[in-house]
């Protein structure tokens, strides 16, 4: 048994199909000297990170799932999120409570643009991710349209300091002093000068049981079923529509969530640029964490979470102390940030495009 | 009447809505005091200027490529050539010409490159071809640092190496091509007449190539590739030929660009250059399968249209600025209905 696991052809086999967070690693491990930093700063950095980006990260399993790839839509939860934020903010509800009114606040609206966004999906399928991607693009500018002139004139905002000193419109950075790191420190704990978040990590590991819960439901084998073969699916009396948006609408309303376990984390919240970067991160993550559009599992998501933002931290000292401009670690990221994408995303659909070259080989027989 | 919705239900619904929005703009304009022939001339300048981009989505859309968010790639040749023509110190209508020979030979290998890829990514274009681009002006963030340029105009004051952010190409080719034959009507109207006529060949030059035997081949390699492949058409070298064309415009396109606005932007500058292109020609009714060039033509006139008017009337209407967020509004609204229409239409 253990010797077939190292014959040439199962290893060559693991190092393409893992082959994105093996290249992470390898480069992680020579950058980590490089940039100076002490052992214990990183673990509570990665602590810190993985308790603040998981969540968001999550949020893109269930698509995946449902075979509509990664849904780019998730910056729609992530804004519905933030109208919460802000709206606490105004009435100065603090602590453990406003991040919970928060999220009650944002849920209905995450439940309408996920149907939104999931309606639309249905009517471009096969091209799912780039209307995914184009749509958070656009309602990108409905939020602003929203936030920086409807707030203050329709919705009303009393608390002069969150406004533009024109009298209406959210300034550009929200302060969320209230609810920073409630959830965080509301279970205290140290180890060894490393303080860790228990009770995010609660949350975020009972959302990691409903995941695997809600694969074994009803409805997640009927999401598989879809993601498998849409027509197959409709056969054997699977409502496809009905499922791919109710996939999308989970997947919204816990980037939501997400998006306020983020921003509590940080204490401030960019409000137009915040929801951008998250959906961007998230997916990149994911795909470090050695996920691919058509197969994402819990692994994943924490690998990928910890690989991508070692990177993150080190990489900007790492370019400072070997070529003495960390402007140019900082480029270097973001190239491999982006890089990483097209290459998984490239990867994927070359595979796809052989098995499909393949099974019309088999159709014409051996000739 | 049943000719006005005759004429709707083939322009599209969004394409009127955008003219009518257009041209009550224009109406609009002198009640609040904004000039009217300011706004018609600073429309044709930046119509001039965006033309050629918009050019070169045409051939990869009849490749049934799709829509070129890659269209990046080009734009970095088109930037190494500019950037190599200042640093050769050439002035005039020859800078231009000297960085254009530069960009042609970058873009065919940079295209022939991302041609290559998308040919194994078939199906799966437009999403990869968004974060190639991505990732390659990110790349070359890295490179703008790096390169040994020199010229004191370009590079960074304090530390003589590394490229500035923005270069001026005042004094070198700034509107070389524009201010051939141009004229200027009282204060405040200009024409920048040669940028017009090197749009026009441009153009001219696309709708021949259409029409050669290579054009038709890669216009039925994007209509049906299994009939094409049957006639004996090689798709995957029809496909790369309309990519290297694409890149090669888009080069073009960005120096014609930076001649007019008197600019170079580097680093991230490029990064969502593509959007507005795409919008563009979507505008001027291109789907996600078909273009021609009255498409490039009508949407770049339309959508430029937009971009000037809306900060002066609106701004003088309602006195708040809103046009990024009408321009984020109506350039992605306009994607995203032309990717949920073609489904419609196949089914």
């Amino acid at each position: 048994m253990s010797k077939d696991i190292f014959t040439k052809d199962n290893l060559q086999h693991f190092l393409i199909s893992n082959a994105v967070p093996i290249i992470f690693i390898v480069l992680s491990v020579l950058a980590i000297p490089v940039s100076r930093f002490s052992g214990q700063y990183l673990v509570q950095e990665m602590l810190i990170r993985l308790s603040r980006d998981s969540f968001l990260v999550l949020s893109l399993l269930i698509p995946v799932m449902a075979g509509m790839g990664l849904n780019f839509g998730m910056v729609l939860g992530a804004m519905a999120g933030e109208i919460g934020l802000i709206l606490i903010t105004d009435w100065n509800i603090v602590g453990i409570q406003g991040m919970f009114l928060a999220m009650i606040i944002s849920t209905p609206l995450a439940i309408l643009l996920g149907w939104m966004c999931g309606a639309i999906l249905n009517r471009a399928k096969g091209r799912e991710m780039v209307t995914s991607f184009i749509l958070g693009f656009f309602m990108n500018g409905v939020y602003q349209l929203v936030v920086l002139y409807g707030f203050g004139k329709i919705v009303p905002i009393r608390n002069p300091q969150l406004l533009l000193s024109r009298g209406f419109g959210i300034r550009n950075v929200t302060n969320l002093e209230g609810i920073r790191k409630c959830l965080d420190n509301l279970i205290p704990l140290n180890i060894g000068g490393v303080s860790v978040p228990i009770a995010t990590f609660i949350v975020i590991g009972l959302f990691c049981l409903f995941v695997v819960w809600f694969k074994k439901t009803k409805l997640g084998q009927d999401m598989r079923a879809v993601g498998q073969d849409m027509d197959v699916a409709r056969s054997a009396g699977i409502e496809v529509e009905r499922t791919r948006i109710i996939s999308i609408v989970i997947s919204t309303v816990l980037a939501c969530y997400g998006q306020i376990i983020f921003l509590q984390n940080i204490g401030t919240m960019n409000t137009y640029n915040s929801h951008e970067q998250a959906g961007m991160f998230a997916i990149a993550a994911l795909l470090v964490g050695g996920a691919s559009v058509a197969k994402a599992t819990i692994p994943n998501v924490f690998l990928g979470v910890i690989l991508f933002h070692l990177m993150f931290v080190v990489s900007p000292m790492a370019g400072k102390y070997l070529i003495g401009q960390a402007q140019l670690g900082e480029y270097f990221r973001v190239f491999v940030s982006y890089g990483i994408i097209a290459i998984a995303l490239a990867l994927h659909a070359w595979k796809r495009y052989k098995d499909k070259e393949r099974a019309r080989r088999s159709l014409r027989g051996n000739a | 009447m049943n000719r006005i919705l005759n004429f709707i239900e083939k322009a599209g619904w969004p394409r009127v809505i955008i003219g009518i929005f257009l041209l009550s703009l224009f109406i609009v304009a002198p009640f609040v005091r904004v000039r009217i022939d300011t706004s018609i001339s600073d429309t044709l300048v930046r119509f001039g200027m965006n033309g050629v981009m918009v050019l070169a989505l045409v051939p990869m859309i009849q490749a049934g490529c799709g829509l070129n968010f890659g269209l990046p790639l080009g734009i970095i040749a088109g930037l190494i050539g500019a950037v190599t023509s200042i640093e050769l110190g050439v002035t005039g209508l020859l800078g231009i010409l000297i960085a254009i020979s530069i960009a042609i030979p970058v873009a065919i290998v940079v295209g022939f490159v991302y041609g290559v890829l998308l040919n194994k990514v078939k199906g799966g274009e437009m999403m990869i071809a968004t974060y190639v681009g991505f990732s390659s002006v990110a790349f070359m963030c890295i490179m703008w640092l790096m390169l040994p340029y020199k010229s004191p105009n370009m590079v960074w004051g304090y530390a003589g190496a590394g490229l500035r952010t923005t270069i001026s190409v005042e004094g070198y080719w700034e509107k070389a091509i524009s201010n051939v034959g141009s004229f200027q009507i009282g204060n405040y109207f200009y024409c920048p007449t040669g940028m017009f006529i090197f749009f026009a060949v441009m153009c001219l030059f696309m709708w021949f190539f259409m029409r050669t035997k290579t054009g038709t081949a890669m216009t039925t390699v994007g209509s049906n590739p299994e009939y094409a492949r049957s006639a004996g058409v090689d798709v995957d070298r029809m496909r790369i030929v309309s990519v290297i064309l694409s890149t090669v415009l888009g080069a073009i396109g960005i120096i014609m660009y930076e001649q007019s606005f008197g600019f170079i932007q580097l680093y991230m500058g490029p990064f969502y250059m593509a959007f507005p292109a795409v919008a563009a020609i979507l505008i001027g009714g291109a789907s996600v399968h078909k273009a021609s060039i009255l498409n490039v033509v009508i949407g770049t006139f339309l959508f430029q249209g937009i971009l000037t008017m809306t900060p002066s009337v609106i701004n003088s209407l309602i006195e708040t600025d809103m046009s990024e967020v009408i321009r984020i509004i109506v350039s992605n609204g306009m994607i995203l209905y032309a990717l949920t229409r073609v489904v419609k239409v196949k089914s």
